[in-house]
């Protein structure tokens, strides 16, 4: 009996590594974005669960169908989503350039550093990965509070003379997502970059490019795909960011997934929480699909 | 750092760790600070880590995010590495595109889609099988599990990618069975991926707020939850004093990790020193 368990595993084991973590999303990953496409078209109602069935088994052979698109049209004529949806993609665009211009540098001084100076520098960039991403976002309220450690400096400075409104502002939110996101933008930059020949600068510069030159017309396309890895990395989540809206800006600041959140938890309108969640989907699928792109053929050369 | 190279790329690096660093280091003081008016200074005190270790609230709280931490990291580190293996050796199969694209979504997939799609699977599942009876630590186990597996399989499917295959091959070749070459080979080559997955894993579970508060139930508050309820409200300094206890504890381990990976690297390279001076 045993041996006939043992024989099948041998014979089988590729499918069993396969197919274990594969159910597991299929059922846990998959079908709930089906189930939120289905609670996007019912109507809402006051009840437990508060929405209409799709599906009205009556006396009938096929049940009724009720579905609607009531939902999506509300979205689409309150003002209010359309231009949420456009700050949230507005604010995240930003932040990734900043995250960018301040990562790519930073990449890049990380992998000409020499030796145990790479190791430490790349283990501070990775630090704050294993830290409380809420606790970080928390420490900027410290700063950016009327009475926070910036005003204090520029009153002390006299450079004003009352506080300067900062913390829930956009300002602070754009701050956040900078900070939150920079090592997200710096890791793959520097996987890219370490794998970069400098020979090639030396050529370059042999040849006489000048510096500038050399950076835009070899190291820019050669890293090319961790730029946009890293981008992505960054831009996906922070449109979709609620808990940096939330706490730094503080109800001043549109962002869908705050919008989302207090559609589904504060008003309990089920069915548009899930259309406003099938639209973001929908909004982010392009981005997310060059994403899986770049992975894929990162890993496979 | 690098000599006469740059100026420039040094100031970067400076700025740029700067801007990372000041705020926790800045948190860290003032969770010594005596006031209870966070921004104003009254002088050096212990009283809020007191008031910290006090709370049976925020016991409670790190206990349970404790206890969902090493589940999620156990089973998502088993599921991830069975994944990452998967996508690398069995090239062919239906629905590959499919698998790794759920592979690699949770990386960017907003939270709160997540959160609440889990949270509707839950519902509908309790409606018409009966199971979920109640929300709270399994189902937030089984959402951190869900994402937290497709980044361990990440890191599984580089190592793997990157590694060499004569060892396996090699032992194919003398008659060794795929199951034990499986065991003996290319379990024992991915371990320090394995482990890089579940510390990974941990954290992330560990460290999320939105995902576990759409689908938990009442009663089970992770500490997350309870840090962000009271963050809300405004600047709180026993919230200084756990945050400086969090990245204290992280820093510590994260040194003792880096330190006991140099010296090995240290030893093998001594190792290999002596070997060579033998032959």
């Amino acid at each position: 009996m045993s041996h006939r368990i043992s024989d099948w595993l041998q014979s089988h084991w590729k499918e069993i590594l396969l197919w274990v973590p594969f159910a597991w999303l299929l059922f846990f990953f998959l079908t709930p974005f089906f189930i939120v496409i289905k609670i996007s078209i019912a109507e809402p109602l006051i009840a437990s669960p508060p929405f209409s069935a799709l599906l009205e088994w009556g006396d009938g052979l096929l049940p009724g169908v009720s579905a609607t698109i009531d939902n999506y049209a509300y979205l689409w004529e309150d003002p209010l989503y359309v231009k949420t949806y456009f700050n949230s993609l507005q604010i995240a665009s930003v932040c990734t350039v900043f995250c960018l211009l301040i990562g790519y540098p930073m990449a890049y001084g990380i992998v000409r550093a020499n030796g145990n100076w790479k190791l430490i520098l790349l283990l501070l960039v990775m630090l704050p990965f294993w830290s409380s991403f809420l606790l970080r976002v928390y420490a900027w309220m410290g700063i950016l509070a009327d009475q926070g450690t910036i005003n204090d400096v520029l009153l002390w400075l006299g450079l004003i003379d009352k506080p300067v409104r900062l913390l829930y502002t956009e300002f602070a939110v754009y701050v956040g997502i900078v900070y939150t996101y920079l090592p997200f933008m710096i890791l793959p930059l520097y996987a890219n970059l370490e794998k970069l020949d400098f020979s090639l600068n030396d050529a370059a510069a042999d040849l006489g490019a000048r510096p500038t030159t050399t950076f835009f017309t070899v190291t820019v396309p050669l890293t090319w795909p961790g730029i946009v890895a890293g981008c992505l990395l960054v831009f996906i989540p922070a449109t979709g960011e609620f808990v940096i809206p939330d706490l730094l800006g503080g109800g001043n600041v549109l962002m869908i997934g705050r919008v989302l959140s207090s559609e589904f938890n504060a008003n309990r309108d089920w069915p548009v929480a899930s259309a406003v969640a099938v639209v973001l989907l929908i909004v982010l699928v392009v981005p997310m699909m060059l994403y899986h792109r770049v992975q894929a053929h990162e890993s496979n050369s | 750092m690098y000599g006469k190279r740059s100026k420039f790329l040094t100031t970067c690096l400076l700025l740029g760790f700067t801007f990372l660093y000041l705020p926790i280091i800045l948190m860290a003081i003032y969770s010594f600070n005596y006031s209870r008016l966070l921004p104003v200074w009254g002088g050096w005190s212990t009283r809020w880590y007191k008031e910290l270790f006090n709370s049976p609230e925020v016991w409670q709280a790190t206990l349970l995010s404790l206890k969902i931490a090493c589940l999620t990291a156990t089973i998502a580190m088993i599921l991830g590495t069975m994944a990452g293996i998967a996508i690398v050796r069995v090239r062919k199969f239906r629905g590959r595109t499919l698998f790794t694209g759920m592979i690699s979504a949770p990386l960017v997939m907003p939270e709160v889609i997540t959160g609440l799609s889990l949270l509707l699977l839950f519902i509908t599942l309790q409606q018409t099988i009966g199971w979920p009876q109640r929300r709270g630590m399994t189902t937030i186990t089984i959402a951190h599990i869900t994402f937290a597996m497709a980044f361990v399989a990440i890191i599984i499917q580089s190592r793997l990618t990157s590694s060499d295959r004569s060892l396996e091959e090699a032992a194919s070749d003398l008659g060794a069975k795929p199951f034990r070459v499986l065991f003996d080979i290319t379990l024992p080559m991915l371990a320090p991926g394995m482990i890089a997955g579940w510390l990974l894993a941990f954290t992330l579970s560990l460290d999320d707020l939105i995902i576990a508060s759409f689908v938990t139930g009442p009663g089970s508050t992770t500490l997350p939850m309870l840090i962000y309820s009271r963050i809300r409200l405004g600047l709180k300094p026993d919230i200084n004093a756990l945050a400086t206890v969090m990245i204290g504890v992280v820093a510590i381990v994260v040194l003792i990790a880096g330190l006991l990976m140099y010296l090995q690297a240290r030893r093998s390279r001594a190792a290999a020193k002596a070997e060579a001076m033998d032959s």
